[in-house]
C-alpha cells in the first residue's frame, strides 16, 4: 500500500516556522511521512523538492502576507514540471477574504489559525481516496 | 495501462534520467511486495554497477547532512552528477516519519544534476531502509556518477551501510564518551574514512588523537584516513575538499586493486541471501497447505503445549 508523503514548506522571506514544524510533527504523529524543507524557499525549490520526494501533498505555511503572490506560484511551478497531480494546501495568517482567490488559483484548502489537526488529517484522507495512481 | 506497460514506462523514464520517473520508481520499490517489483528490478539490473556509492554514517547530530550538502557541492565542482538517499527513522508506533535531512541540502534542489530523496527507515533497524539497496539501483541505472547514502543517526551496531557502500565515511563530533567507545566492535569498525566534525569544539583534538590510534591499528587496506572538518564554516577551509579528495583517492585505490570487485561481490552475496529469504517467505506464506500449520488453533495448541513448537517447524519444512 502506498504510504502518504507530505512536503511541508515555507515559501518566501518568512523565518517564523513554529507553525510549520508543529504541523510537520503532528502529521508524523498521524502516520504520514513528512518532509520539511526549512525556511526561505523559492516556489521553484518547493516544486522540485516535491517532485524529487514524490509527495502526494505540499503544505505551505506563510505569515508574511505574501500568500496571494507565492502560493499560486508554487502551483504554477508544479504545473511546469508536470506535477499537477500533487495537491497543494496552505496555512498561516491568511485573511478570509483571500481564500476564494487562492482556491481559484489551485490551492485546494486553506487552514487558518486554530484549525484542529483532525480537520487537516480528514482533508488528507479524503483527498487521498480520490487520488489513484497505480504505480508508485 | 497494464502493470507491464507501466513498469516499462518507469524503466524508460529512468534510463532517460527523468526525475519524475526516478522518484516514482523509488516509491514503487518502497511500497510494493517483492513479487510485484521483481519484474521491474530485473529490467534495471543490467544497467547497474557504474556509480560510486559513498556511505555517510555517524551518531545523530554529528553533521552527516551538513557534510553531505558540502560533498554534493565538491563533487559538482568536478562536474560529477550526484544522487543522495537520506534515511531518517520511522516511528515504531505511528509508522509516521519526520524527514529533515533535506533542509541542509535544499540549495542543490534546483541543480538538474543533483537528485535528493528522503527515505523513512520503515521498521528496518540496520541504519538504512528495506528499499535502500533497490533505490540505489534505480539511481545507478539513471546514470548518476556518485550516490551518497546517508544513514539514520546510528549508535553502535547499525552497520547495513557496509553492505551497500564502496566507501564508508564515519562522522564523529566531540562529546560522545571516552576512548573506550571508539575501541568497541560495531559501527566504529566499518569506516574507510574517519571524520571528526565540529573540530572547533573543545576536546576535538583529543578525539582526533584517539581515533587516529584506532585507525593505525586497523587491518584494512588502505588504512583509514582520519580528517578534521568544520562543515558549517563557509569563510575558511572547512576540510570538506580534503574529505572529497580522500574519498576519491580511496575509490581509486580500491578500483585499481581488486578490493572493489571483492566488496561488490560481498554485496551481491549478502543481497542474494536477503532476497532469497524474502522470496522464500512469500512463497511459503502463499502456500495453502502450509497456512493451516500456523492458524490460530495451531498457535493455541503450541501455547497449551499440546504441540511442540519445533515439531510444527519440522512439518512446515516437510510440506514445502
Amino acid at each position: 500500500m502506498r504510504k502518504i508523503r507530505i512536503l511541508i514548506a515555507k515559501p518566501g522571506l518568512d523565518g517564523h516556522d513554529r507553525g510549520a514544524k508543529f504541523i510537520a510533527r503532528a502529521l508524523q504523529e498521524n502516520g504520514y511521512e513528512v518532509i520539511y524543507t526549512g525556511i526561505r524557499q523559492t516556489p521553484k525549490q518547493i516544486a522540485l523538492a516535491a517532485v524529487q520526494e514524490d509527495v502526494d501533498f505540499v503544505g505551505l505555511s506563510l505569515l508574511s502576507g505574501a500568500h496571494n503572490e507565492l502560493f499560486p506560484k508554487v502551483v504554477e511551478e508544479l504545473h511546469n514540471v508536470g506535477a499537477d497531480d500533487i495537491i497543494v494546501f496552505g496555512g498561516g495568517v491568511i485573511p478570509n477574504s483571500d481564500i476564494e482567490f487562492l482556491k481559484s488559483k489551485g490551492i485546494r484548502a486553506i487552514f487558518g489559525p486554530g484549525t484542529s489537526i483532525k480537520t487537516i488529517v480528514d482533508f488528507i484522507e479524503n483527498e487521498s481516496k480520490s487520488r489513484n495512481s497505480k504505480i508508485g | 495501462m497494464n502493470q507491464n506497460q507501466e513498469i516499462q514506462k518507469l524503466v524508460d523514464g529512468i534510463l532517460n534520467k527523468q526525475i519524475r520517473y526516478i522518484a516514482k520508481a523509488i516509491s514503487f520499490i518502497e511500497n510494493s511486495e517483492y513479487k510485484i517489483k521483481k519484474p521491474f528490478l530485473k529490467l534495471i539490473f543490467p544497467y547497474t554497477g557504474k556509480a560510486s556509492i559513498i556511505g555517510i554514517t555517524g551518531s545523530p547530530g554529528a553533521g552527516k547532512s551538513t557534510i553531505t550538502d558540502k560533498l554534493i557541492k565538491a563533487f559538482r565542482n568536478d562536474n560529477k552528477s550526484v544522487a543522495v538517499l537520506a534515511i531518517d527513522p520511522s516511528s515504531p508506533f505511528t509508522k509516521g516519519a519526520l524527514l529533515g535531512d533535506r533542509i541542509r541540502m535544499q540549495s542543490h534542489t534546483t541543480d538538474p544534476f543533483v537528485y535528493i530523496r528522503s527515505m523513512a527507515s520503515r521498521g528496518a533497524l540496520g541504519g538504512l531502509s528495506q528499499a535502500t539497496k533497490d533505490a540505489i539501483k534505480v539511481l545507478d541505472a539513471a546514470g548518476f556518477d556518485i550516490i551518497i547514502v546517508e544513514t539514520v543517526g546510528v549508535g553502535q551496531s547499525e552497520i547495513d551501510v557496509v553492505k551497500v557502500a564502496d566507501c564508508v565515511v564515519l562522522i564523529f563530533a566531540p562529546g560522545f564518551g571516552d576512548e573506550i567507545q571508539a575501541m568497541k566492535a560495531g559501527v566504529v569498525e566499518i569506516a574507510d574514512i574517519y571524520v571528526i566534525n565540529k573540530a572547533d569544539l573543545d576536546f576535538a583534538q583529543k578525539l582526533f588523537k584517539e581515533i587516529s590510534d584506532i585507525a593505525n591499528l586497523s587491518q584494512k587496506q588502505p588504512k583509514p584516513a582520519v580528517l578534521k572538518t568544520i562543515a558549517t564554516n563557509t569563510f575558511q577551509e572547512s576540510g570538506i575538499d580534503l574529505l572529497k579528495k580522500e574519498i576519491s583517492n580511496y575509490l581509486n585505490f580500491i578500483k585499481n586493486s581488486s578490493n572493489l570487485a571483492k566488496k561488490r561481490q560481498y554485496f551481491i552475496e549478502s543481497e542474494l541471501i536477503d532476497t532469497l529469504s524474502k522470496a522464500m517467505i512469500d512463497k511459503i506464506l502463499s502456500n495453502q497447505n502450509i497456512k493451516s500449520f500456523f492458524d490460530k488453533a495451531t498457535i493455541k495448541k503450541i501455547y497449551n503445549k499440546e504441540l511442540n513448537f519445533y515439531t510444527v517447524i519440522d512439518k512446515i519444512m516437510e510440506a514445502i
